[in-house]
């Protein structure tokens, strides 16, 4: 395990080579299990990365690893070239990392807009999206704005678990399960959504469980099974890699 | 003039005394909801912090000749940074158990606390002398209003509604009740949640210390003073239903007042009708009449 003291030059050296993200060896566990076992993960600056594999196999858990939500965590993680490894999570966010969890946790208590302005900047140099912005982006938001957060509906709740990452300058976007349990429609808006945030050089790692949704939108593909990472390519690999992903997954 | 046989006067000042209660064990209350929102620990030494505010309120008098408006603000501040090295010393490795262990962490303070002042003061009350800006009485036609307790229900009440208004309408109220649902996820979002933890604790321990300087005049200052509150208040909690800011306020307020009624018309049952109607709410519904089914 690296300690917190990191030589300066290693971080600005992660900096120019655009790595994002970078998981080196985690492990991770909730209580007694032992949920991630060597994960080895690299992401690219702009670049937009899907974590594929089956329930359990460990993909929210690195999510929540990264993020600091598990219990224990060994390896490394480095986040714009800053190991993150011992960090709070609150000090992980201010690395600049929004985080959409699979359960959304939209806030009963608050209205939509108060979840919209729940989470503060977590970038000096990153403005982030504007409201105006997102709320041409989401219009059902603006419109719905004085209503209870948990009143909206699951779409729409989905739009502001998302939204409201983008208002805080995080440029590493953490997308759990975005697609899951919408309409066709809003799956739709969302994947509109990924292609223009890639085009804003946002980088993302996505779980998704539905692979129509996430494979015209990613740049390259991990398949996680039992805590690892056992297989990895290109978008451009898709084809050939089909008949492996089938037996995998059962797409 | 009289309603069913009481006369009105008679029935004025009680209310007023049911009001004066029922502010104590709005502050009292308020203060635990918004403790138990978001520490999950059932402040059992809220009565004891009470106390210290009391005691504090008159030791700075005797002591440091700290008059009583001075204490009002200098009081809460001290016990309230106390209340901030229990919650960083103490309290935090607690959060992840059952509520059992903060309840029963909490009631050993409380039994120390009350051990050092019992052992410095004895148990008879201490005498604090009511400010003399708020001596004395105004007539209001029927009834000669003292002026110390319309003060005490006046400022109160203040601090329940601002403590309301900056927890349900302002920024920094919408993370304590982000923080209360889902403290994990607003810490993901970057918000330092373990330091909202300890000033939330202190704040509500402040809370208990300027009940405690505003009852110093009208209560004896003694060190069982908290232990009397604090059974009646918890009953408050149960019936008001943990959680609610708005809820604890209105329950507490109602109860002291229907206290104060009960005392007119009734007055061998006052004692006891807080935890008549505390089992009733139970039966019909057990998360209180603002709690929320979970």
């Amino acid at each position: 395990m690296t300690t917190a003291a990191e030589p300066k030059s290693i971080v600005e050296k992660e900096r120019k080579m655009g790595i994002a993200l970078e998981i080196r060896n985690l492990q991770a566990w909730y209580g007694e299990s032992y949920i991630l076992q060597d994960m080895n993960i690299t992401v690219n600056q702009g670049e937009v990365v899907t974590l594929l594999g089956r329930n359990g196999s460990g993909r929210t858990t690195t999510l929540r690893a990264i993020m600091g939500l598990t219990g224990a965590r060994k390896g490394s993680i480095r986040i714009g070239g800053v190991e993150s490894i011992n960090l709070p999570t609150y000090k992980i966010a201010h690395l600049g990392v929004g985080y959409c969890p699979e359960e959304r946790a939209i806030f009963s208590s608050l209205t939509t807009e108060e979840n919209l302005l729940l989470p503060p900047s977590v970038s000096k140099t990153d403005k982030g999206m504007s409201v105006k912005e997102i709320y041409d982006m989401f219009p059902n938001l603006a419109e719905r704005k004085a209503s209870q957060g948990t009143r909206l509906s699951g779409g729409e709740q989905q739009m502001l678990a998302v939204a409201r990452i983008l208002r805080t300058g995080a440029k590493l976007l953490l997308l759990d399960e975005i697609s899951e349990g919408l309409a066709p429609v809003i799956v739709q808006a969302l994947s509109r959504m990924i292609v223009t945030l890639k085009a804003k050089g946002y980088t993302i790692v996505m779980v998704e469980q539905n692979f129509r949704f996430a494979a015209p939108l990613a740049d390259r593909f991990y398949v996680v099974e039992h805590g690892q990472v056992v297989e990895t390519f290109a978008a451009s690999e898709l084809d050939s890699k089909m008949p492996v992903l089938s037996e995998l997954l059962g797409v | 003039m009289e309603i069913f046989g009481i006369p009105w006067p008679l029935m004025l000042s009680q209310l007023l005394l049911g009001l004066v209660n029922g502010s104590f064990y709005a502050m009292m209350s308020l203060g635990l909801a918004v403790i138990f929102g978001l520490l999950n620990i059932i402040n059992f030494a809220h009565g004891a912090l009470f106390m210290m505010g009391a005691f504090f309120a008159w030791m700075g008098l005797n002591y440091f000749g700290i008059n009583y408006w001075a204490a009002l603000i200098i009081v809460p501040i001290v016990v309230g940074v106390f209340g901030i090295l229990i919650e960083r010393s103490m309290l935090r490795w607690l959060y992840k158990l059952d509520h059992l262990y903060g309840l029963l962490l909490t009631f050993g303070i409380t039994l120390l606390l009350e051990g050092v002042f019992r052992s410095f003061y004895g148990v008879s009350g201490q005498p604090y002398q009511v400010p003399a800006l708020l001596s004395g009485a105004t007539d209001v036609g029927s009834l000669m209003l003292p002026n110390y307790r319309a003060w005490v229900v006046v400022a109160s009440l203040t601090v329940c509604f601002a403590t309301w208004f900056v927890i349900e309408r302002t920024k920094i109220g919408s993370y304590l009740r982000a923080g209360t649902e889902n403290p994990k996820m607003v810490e993901a979002f970057g918000i330092n949640v373990p330091l909202m933890v300890t000033l939330t604790y202190g704040f509500g321990v402040a809370l208990a210390a300027f009940a405690g300087v505003l009852a110093a005049p009208i209560m004896q200052v003694s060190s069982l003073m908290g232990s009397n509150l604090i059974i009646v208040v918890f009953a408050v909690v149960v019936i008001g239903g943990m959680g609610s800011i708005m809820g604890s306020i209105l329950t507490g307020l109602g109860l002291g007042v229907i206290e104060g009624f009960t005392r007119v018309f009734y007055p061998e049952l006052s004692a006891t009708v807080v935890f008549i109607l505390m089992g009733v709410v139970l039966l019909i519904r057990p998360a209180g009449l603002f709690g929320k089914e979970k």
